[in-house]
């Protein structure tokens, strides 16, 4: 079963050969057993993953069951989770349980999902490789059969390894500067970045809220779609959501692409990028010209002031976002504070991990009485040229694609001696955060081995159309399919 | 030397919408350590704040009732600083575009003088929670400091002046008058003993005549005019000594004790937060379009200004009178009750602020409180003008209907055996018997010459007279027939 999709194992569910709560036990024991391997979660949800199973097949028995009930998945552990604890991979909430659902938890709940658990991620979304995580790193299920232990990506490291391992089909994963689809790619899995408002922040730890989207990570852009089926949508509790009709995401994926404008930032095809990641990268241009689509070449200018900006403005956010971790209601305390200032200095110091303490203080910095205007007016300033370069990108073609990051998987340990490598693993995502566009990340081929990820880039709510092309390619390729040994 | 005090405020008034500014938890005052707090409030991880319309619709009021221009885009900023009772670590405000822009108000002075004081902006913002640093005891006993987060979120507009105001008694003028607005307005319950105005005051001085302004200090979180008036007394005055033995003001916020008469440095300009602004990413600009103000400008009640210009055309009521009662909204409300049951209206306004006033004033209570209505009030007052009652026997009547002995003003009269003796002949009889009683006064008032001895004199019959008539005799009626028998 473990290797099924969400789409079968939701006509599985449907036939009645399988129980809700069977299937949750056979995938519950396939991750207490296999995980160690990867450290992809942080928590497993053994009780509430029954109980919810039991729920589900309820609720099948009474004729209410939906394409979800039934099946299991995961969420990153940045979504709360009503009674389930949630960490954002930070000693900072190491023991803090919320008393309410994430709007993205509570959808998956009243689709009757059964949610295994809560999966590994850089510690409040900041890292590339999910080696920040307070909860130790994630091993990508990929290389490791030679013996080297390779970063997932981030930051949802653990989504998309569990994912790619087969012990979950699907989980949700959220995204501020690439962190769904950069560890797409380097785990040869298929993650979904939705425009900015699609789906709801509610309940959604924040790291940078301009940014931070939550989305998707499959296996397959079908499943991709029918996640987002119950994600997407206009939510009351989250005013930066956008009120607009979702559609059904699955009702397009087999429109044929002939016809599709395709194009290719030039920007994006620097000596940047090996040549063995170029080399797989336009093999699946060609296949989708095979299909009937057009390629042109098009140019962001700005794009190489996309890490610059994004750098300013995402740590300037979260150097407020994270404020309230002070120790005063919730989370992480010090031990005996001698006074208030001792309780937040000793309390920060010891409950935020380096990556967080740095982002801290780069955005403090940005925001200080003169120096705003030189940083963070800038940053916005080189943000809205962005976005007038994808705008003035689109009026030309209906997608854009690119490699989703600039190598495969490295080994752990590798970049992070030096935040600024580290850094640049997004240099081909973040642009699309800055300006809130929808993108996804589809296994393209591998190097050495290693997955390599296609980027495919949209128009504002243009999801389904990104669904639509992503899967019409992984009709003609198996890519998607290939399973780590 | 001769000094030119310079003064401007900034006045937090909270707005009494039902929930607070970006979650639906209550604002009720009163409420239970933290039973009004809900998980936005408490800054919970991945809560995000959702903007309340009533609150832009007040402050929307407010602004219109100031003169104001009206921000068509309104932002809101993150202020950072960490404070226990402050569960974001920053608080949400308004900086580079309020809700309210320039504006202003007029004052009415002592002596007839007026004044116009500028408004430079109101913003929205959120109020912070309390500290409590007394009895709060751990499950041990100890004592520790606790947070109250009932008030976080609750709604404030925070009102800037300019620096017009050039006394104690300008700036409480203006604090009343704005007290008066709010209130008149309804957006604000105006109950400064729980918080609902807080007045910062920012004072300067410089040599009289000089251009150039002083540094300022500000006193902080000032709550009842009284203290405002000490308050700045009391900095007027330190500020003097310093610049007469030749110091310098230092830049700083201070804290002024009320019931000590002192006040003390809380952080100089140094010690300031870096408050670091930004705009919310939480919260999208909001456009404030036609057709909200002007639903706004509909549902504005009537302003002091115009209901002081109302009682004086409508009831030809003086400038004082109309402007005392004008100014606070539930007075002129009960002046109103009164003058509807077909009362006299300047002699209802006078037992408004009269009688009823000093009694509440006594008691400490406030016109909602009163156990007299504006109704029995003016029937009272028509009792007095149609002569059933005299002055002193009407204050009998006001009395009974205070303790609550009986609310009918007439059966107060009459079993009380208040009515005046009214009746011409009755009255006339028992005149003719006191001057016959009487006749070595009578004699030595016709042969006085002088008309304010005369008129004096007239005063040594009365109290025979009232005497006879067992008090209930009208004075008024006594006096005209005394004069008409003497002067003949």
């Amino acid at each position: 079963m473990h290797n099924k999709s969400v789409a079968e194992l939701s006509r599985e569910l449907e036939s009645g050969r399988i129980s809700s709560v069977e299937l949750t036990q056979q995938f519950l024991e396939r991750l207490q057993q296999e995980d160690g391997k990867y450290n992809s979660f942080i928590t497993i949800a053994e009780e509430q993953a029954m109980a919810d199973a039991r729920v589900a097949d309820e609720m099948r028995a009474a004729g209410r069951a939906t394409a979800w009930t039934g099946v299991p998945f995961a969420h990153k552990d940045i979504f709360c989770t009503n009674g389930v604890r949630t960490t954002c991979g930070s000693k900072m909430l190491e023991n803090f349980v919320p008393p309410y659902d994430a709007t993205v938890t509570e959808k998956f709940r009243q689709a009757g999902a059964v949610c295994l658990g809560k999966t590994n991620m850089d510690e409040f979304a900041m890292g590339s490789s999910n080696e920040s995580s307070f909860f130790g790193a994630v091993t990508n299920p990929w290389g490791l059969s030679s013996g080297e232990k390779r970063v997932p990506g981030g930051s949802s490291g653990g989504s998309a390894a569990a994912v790619a391992a087969r012990l979950v089909p699907a989980a949700t994963a959220t995204d501020t500067g690439g962190s769904i689809r950069q560890p797409a790619a380097l785990c040869g899995v298929t993650g979904l970045k939705p425009t900015y408002g699609r789906v709801s922040r509610y309940g959604m730890i924040a790291f940078a809220s301009s940014l931070d989207q939550g989305g998707a990570i499959a296996r397959s852009a079908e499943d991709n779609a029918l996640m987002l089926n119950v994600m997407a949508g206009f939510d009351p509790k989250d005013s930066t959501s956008i009120d607009r009709e979702v559609p059904d995401y699955t009702a397009t994926l087999n429109e044929p692409l002939k016809g599709l404008k395709i194009g290719l930032p030039k920007e994006y095809f620097t000596d940047q990028l090996a040549p063995a990641m170029e080399e797989q990268v336009r093999n699946a241009v060609k296949e989708y010209e095979t299909l009937g689509a057009t390629v042109k070449e098009v140019s962001l200018p700005n794009a190489k002031l996309a890490i610059a900006a994004y750098y300013v403005i995402a740590p300037a956010e979260a150097s407020a976002n994270l404020s309230r971790f002070d120790g005063v209601r919730y989370g992480y305390r010090c031990e005996d504070p001698k006074d208030l200032m001792d309780m937040y200095t000793r309390t920060r110091a010891e409950g935020f991990g380096a990556e967080v303490k740095r982002r801290i203080l780069v955005g403090t910095y940005a925001l200080s009485h003169g120096y705003y205007d030189a940083y963070y007016l800038k940053a916005q300033k080189v943000r809205r040229l962005i976005q007038q370069d994808f705008a003035s990108a689109f009026r030309e073609v209906d997608v854009l694609m690119s490699p989703t990051s600039p190598s495969p998987a490295f080994i752990q340990g590798e970049k992070t001696s030096d935040p600024v490598t580290m850094y640049l693993e997004d240099i081909f995502t973040i642009a699309i955060n800055l300006a809130g566009l929808p993108a996804m990340s589809v296994p393209a081929g591998f190097v050495d081995g290693l997955p390599v990820g296609l980027q495919i880039i949209g128009d504002y709510f243009a999801e389904a159309r990104l669904l639509n092309a992503a899967h019409q390619f992984q009709q003609v390729t198996d890519w998607h399919q290939r399973e780590p040994k | 030397m001769q000094w030119d005090i310079v003064i401007g405020l900034e006045i937090h008034v909270q707005l009494a919408t039902r929930s607070k500014i970006f979650s639906g938890s209550s604002t009720a005052y009163g409420a239970g350590p933290n039973t009004q707090a809900s998980a936005v409030d408490l800054a919970m991880p991945g809560t995000l704040p959702v903007p309340n319309e009533n609150a832009f619709r007040y402050a929307v009021m407010f602004g219109l009732a100031v003169n104001a221009e009206i921000g068509r885009r309104s932002m809101f900023e993150r202020k950072n600083y960490f404070y226990p009772d402050l569960p974001k670590g920053y608080q949400t405000t308004q900086l580079a575009q309020p809700i309210v822009g320039p504006g202003y108000v007029d004052l009415d002075l002592s002596e007839g003088r007026t004044k116009r004081v500028r408004i430079h902006h109101a913003h929205l913002e959120e109020d912070a929670g309390k500290s409590l640093h007394e009895a709060v005891f751990d499950e041990l006993g100890h004592s520790m400091s606790g947070i109250d987060l009932n008030r976080a979120g609750t709604p404030l507009i925070e009102v800037v002046t300019e620096p017009d105001m050039n006394s104690a008694e300008e700036a409480v003028a203006f604090a009343r008058k704005l007290h008066s607005i709010v209130t008149s307005l309804g957006i604000c319950d105006g109950d400064m003993s729980q918080g609902s105005m807080r007045f910062d005051v920012n004072i300067s001085l410089k040599p009289k005549g000089s251009d150039t302004l002083g540094t300022r200090t500000e006193t902080k979180n000032l709550n009842s005019f009284r203290f405002m008036e000490q308050a700045i007394a009391h900095e007027v005055e330190r500020q003097m000594d310093i610049l007469e033995d030749g110091g310098r003001i230092i830049q700083e916020t201070r804290l002024y004790n009320g019931d000590r008469d002192e006040s003390r440095s809380m952080r100089t300009k140094e010690e300031a937060n870096d408050y670091r602004y930004f705009p919310c990413p939480d919260l999208l600009p909001v456009e404030i379009d036609d057709s909200f103000i002007e639903e706004a400008r509909r549902s504005l009640p009537e302003l002091p200004d115009e209901r002081k210009a109302r009682f004086r055309e409508q009831y030809g009521l003086n400038d004082y009178d109309a402007g005392q009662l004008a100014g606070d909204a539930k007075l002129a409300a009960f002046f109103e009750d009164a003058v509807d049951t077909g009362a006299d209206a300047k002699l209802a306004a006078n037992w408004v602020q009269g009688e009823l006033s000093a009694r509440l004033n006594a008691e400490e209570k406030t016109v909602t409180d009163s156990p007299i209505t504006g109704a029995q009030l003016g029937r009272l007052v028509t009792r007095i003008a149609d002569n059933t009652v005299s002055s002193a026997g009407a204050r009998k009547v006001f009395e009974s209907l205070w303790s609550g002995e009986s609310a009918n003003v007439d059966s107060i009269i009459e079993t009380r055996g208040l009515k005046q003796v009214s009746d011409t002949g009755a009255l006339e009889a028992m005149v003719d018997d006191v001057l016959a009683s009487m006749p070595e006064q009578v004699e030595q008032y016709k042969n006085e010459e002088n008309p304010k001895k005369r008129k004096k004199m007239l005063g040594g019959f009365m109290g025979p007279l009232m005497k006879a008539s067992k008090g209930q005799g009208n004075p008024k009626l006594f006096n005209e027939i005394l004069v008409r028998k003497l002067d003949n």
